[in-house]
């Protein structure tokens, strides 16, 4: 197996700099995990000469949750909650991301409009996401006002997913085999509205950005990646696609039917933080179109099936258990002692972030004998050594920010 | 006896208004704030918030002053004073009117009349500089010695564009009073130095931007970074004081913006308007440019310090020069006599 070599370039040695009459003593920083441009608790080991800086380490697990273990100890369906706390701009997308692996262990397919409504949320979710993304890149960069236009447009985002989850945040919505509850065909005017003026609403975003001199100078060739570089470091998502890779999981591995929508993948050409910021902004606009285009398939497929009619995984109907003995004695089988066949499965997503995987294995138990969460931010946050090398101090807030990571998914 | 009493009243009306505009000023920056950004603002204290400065300050008397441990104590309670003092002495030489007659008493509108007062203001400016830089250095943290280091830079580098900028206009004027500069801009409105020397005029408000260190330049703070820049250590009245100075700072760049460029005290098409009338204008023109400073704060994102610093040295500083060679050419042929 060919080995991919990759180009980085250790900081000078802090102890040999001392004698030097150019650079004399490095100056060591602690930067987090208390630090406002840290997005969340990351803690950065960084040595200081002037203010360039050399040595960057990221040290994380400030808020390690025992996410993994906790989904080994509480079982299959259970663990649901708590994917939502994982990466909490985007509960969603870890809540089908999980049911996705659990699907394919089982071996279960999901009706058609419960598809559906996973991909109009997942674009959503990828929305709401991405929102944060330009909102704190931006407040970092000093362009305060951006965090307030796009948490207006979070709002509406907010809004919408508790009309439709029931939930504004951490929604819980998806179930093994499709979703909870079928969306309301009311609430169709709603997004679409929304989806229209969020078109607007991008573009004035754009201008606010894209053309300022002053953004273009902080990002354009600030953290650049090479395209090798990105590849070697598993970089994904946003920050693989900015060098250049055009490998998004919705086209190479196509799940809950992203096959038959029309969508296209923006890829950079430089890959510095200036690449990821258009991308993640042309992406919010695909998922747009993609939200459109499933909105169009639900209105078709009204009063299709959301769920599997599968007992062995599937809550029955409430009315059904108060009448029934066998749902009952199902209600009570699945809520205690639900077991997943025997064998192991990896379904990755990809989520705003990049790659979201999660590699269950099963013992045939109630309880996964190994759950696994390959978190997209955890490499994010492993290449900032690489981006962050040799640069000047203020370009870490932009190459933090521009990796887009969330601290509860990289901990766990 | 009656000028001596007239010359208290008029340091108290200044020095109270300035102080005064400044308290308003940190209401009015989070009022705007608030409206650009789709927000209400401080609504709570008083009608429409109005009393919010005073809250404030009731507050940071009350708040528990922290000196930390390993700081130079001496100048860590000196920096705050050093930031604030400057600014205000800024204020005596502005001229917010022009002759004026109060209780029979004939004076004018401003503390002092000094033949040198255009650059007496940045000698005394220039010396605001020295707070930050020691108020970071004594805190004993590595964020707020950046962000002294940083501004302290910054200053030293904008100040000479401001200088130059000033210095166009003096050689224009023929005079470096400011009560003459005023006077070489009376008449029309085209005869504002404005509309007179346009270069000047611009390099000289992002210059002032820069030596105010507001955003885009806001690099003594600069928070996602230095957290808070050189006053990340301070709290309470010493705190409070590092913002009085900054407002202060403002406020009294934005009347020298007036004085220079847009005339003063000058009431367009109308010569010998009373002093009110006049104070009323210089308050106007004044209140435009600190409202610039809120707009462009919440709207632009900041700089990187050597992109600032080679706008500074680079761009800013050749242009100044040319400016300065420029109209020093003109005046010499005659352009500007009268």
């Amino acid at each position: 197996m060919a080995t991919r070599t990759f180009e980085f370039t250790p900081g000078p040695n802090i102890d040999a700099l001392k004698d030097d009459p150019v650079h004399g003593e490095l100056m060591h920083l602690n930067l987090g995990p208390q630090h406002p441009a840290t997005h969340g608790v990351l803690r950065l080991s960084v040595d200081l000469d002037g203010e360039t800086m050399h040595n960057v380490v990221p040290d994380v697990g400030y808020l390690h949750r025992g996410k993994e273990k906790t989904c080994e100890s509480l079982g299959w369906a259970k663990f649901f909650p708590h994917t939502d706390r994982l990466d909490y701009v985007q509960p969603l997308m870890n809540n089908i991301g999980y049911a996705l692996a659990l699907e394919k262990l089982a071996g279960l397919e999901v009706p058609q409009r419960g598809q559906e409504i996973r991909v109009l949320l997942m674009e959503l979710s990828r929305i709401a996401a991405h929102l944060i993304y330009l909102g704190t890149t931006a407040i970092d960069l000093g362009a305060v006002t951006m965090f307030f236009n796009t948490f207006k447009e979070r709002e509406k985002v907010y809004t919408i997913l508790d009309a439709y989850t029931g939930h504004r945040m951490n929604n819980t919505y998806v179930r093994i085999g499709g979703v909870f509850a079928d969306v309301d065909d009311t609430l169709e005017g709603m997004m679409r509205e929304f989806l229209e003026q969020f078109r607007a609403e991008i573009d004035s975003f754009e201008s606010l950005l894209t053309g300022n001199r002053i953004w273009h100078d902080r990002n354009r060739g600030v953290g650049t990646v090479s395209r090798s570089d990105a590849l070697a470091w598993a970089l994904s998502g946003p920050n693989l696609r900015g060098s250049g890779e055009p490998y998004d999981l919705r086209k190479a591995q196509p799940y809950s039917g992203y096959e038959d929508y029309a969508f296209e993948v923006p890829v950079g050409t430089v890959g510095d933080c200036y690449d990821r910021y258009l991308i993640r902004v042309e992406e919010m606009r695909q998922s747009v179109t993609i939200a459109l285009q499933a909105l169009d398939r639900l209105h078709k497929s009204r009063g299709g099936e959301i769920l599997i009619e599968d007992r062995r995984y599937v809550l029955p109907p409430k009315h059904k258990v108060h009448t029934s003995m066998e749902e009952l004695i199902f209600q009570f089988k699945i809520v205690t002692d639900m077991c997943l066949p025997r064998g192991e499965a990896y379904h990755g997503i990809e989520s705003s972030k990049g790659e979201l995987g999660f590699f269950v294995a099963s013992d045939g138990t109630r309880t996964p004998l190994r759950c696994h969460i390959r978190a997209p931010g955890l490499y994010n946050v492993q290449a900032i050594p690489l981006l962050a090398e040799g640069r000047l101090f203020s370009d870490m807030v932009a190459i933090i920010g521009s990796l887009d990571f969330v601290m509860g998914e990289v901990d766990r | 006896m009656e000028d001596f009493l007239v010359i208290l009243l008029k340091v108290a009306a200044i020095y109270g208004g300035v102080i005064g505009t400044a308290a308003l000023y940190t209401l009015a920056e989070r009022k705007v704030a608030a409206w650009i950004q789709y927000r209400i603002g401080p609504n709570r204290v008083g009608p429409w918030g109005l009393l919010q400065p005073l809250a404030d300050g009731v507050k940071f008397i009350f708040k528990e002053e922290l000196v930390p441990a390993g700081a130079n104590k001496l100048l860590f309670r000196l920096a705050p004073m050093m930031s604030a003092v400057p600014a205000m002495l800024t204020i005596a030489v502005v001229p917010f009117a022009g002759d004026m007659t109060l209780f029979g008493v004939d004076t004018f509108g401003a503390i002092a009349k000094i033949d040198m007062s255009a650059f007496y203001v940045v000698a005394i400016g220039g010396l605001g500089v020295y707070g930050i830089i020691l108020g970071g250095w004594s805190s004993n943290s590595k964020y707020s010695l950046m962000g002294g280091l940083r501004a302290s830079a910054q200053m030293v580098s904008y100040e000479l564009s401001l200088l130059l900028g000033i210095l166009s206009i003096v050689v224009v004027s023929g005079s470096a009073d400011l009560y003459d500069i005023v006077d070489a801009q009376s008449g029309a409105i085209w005869r504002w130095n404005a509309f007179q020397q346009p270069l000047a005029f611009g390099l000289f408000v992002i210059a002032t931007f820069a030596e105010t260190n507001r955003h885009p330049f806001d690099f003594a703070e600069c928070e996602p970074e230095l957290v808070a820049g050189f006053h990340t250590e301070y709290s309470s009245m010493k705190f409070a004081l590092f913002f009085l100075g900054e407002y202060c700072a403002m406020i009294v760049m934005a009347s020298l913006t007036t004085t220079f460029f847009l005339g003063g005290f000058e009431v367009p098409f109308w010569a010998d308007a009373p002093w009110v009338i006049q104070l009323a204008a210089f308050g106007a023109k004044t209140a435009f440019f600190l409202f610039l400073f809120l707009w462009v704060r919440w709207t632009l994102p900041r700089f990187r310090f050597d992109q600032l610093m080679s706008l500074g040295w680079k761009v800013m500083l050749p242009l100044s020069l040319l400016n300065v060679f420029l109209y020093g050419a003109l005046t010499s042929f005659g352009a500007f006599g009268d």
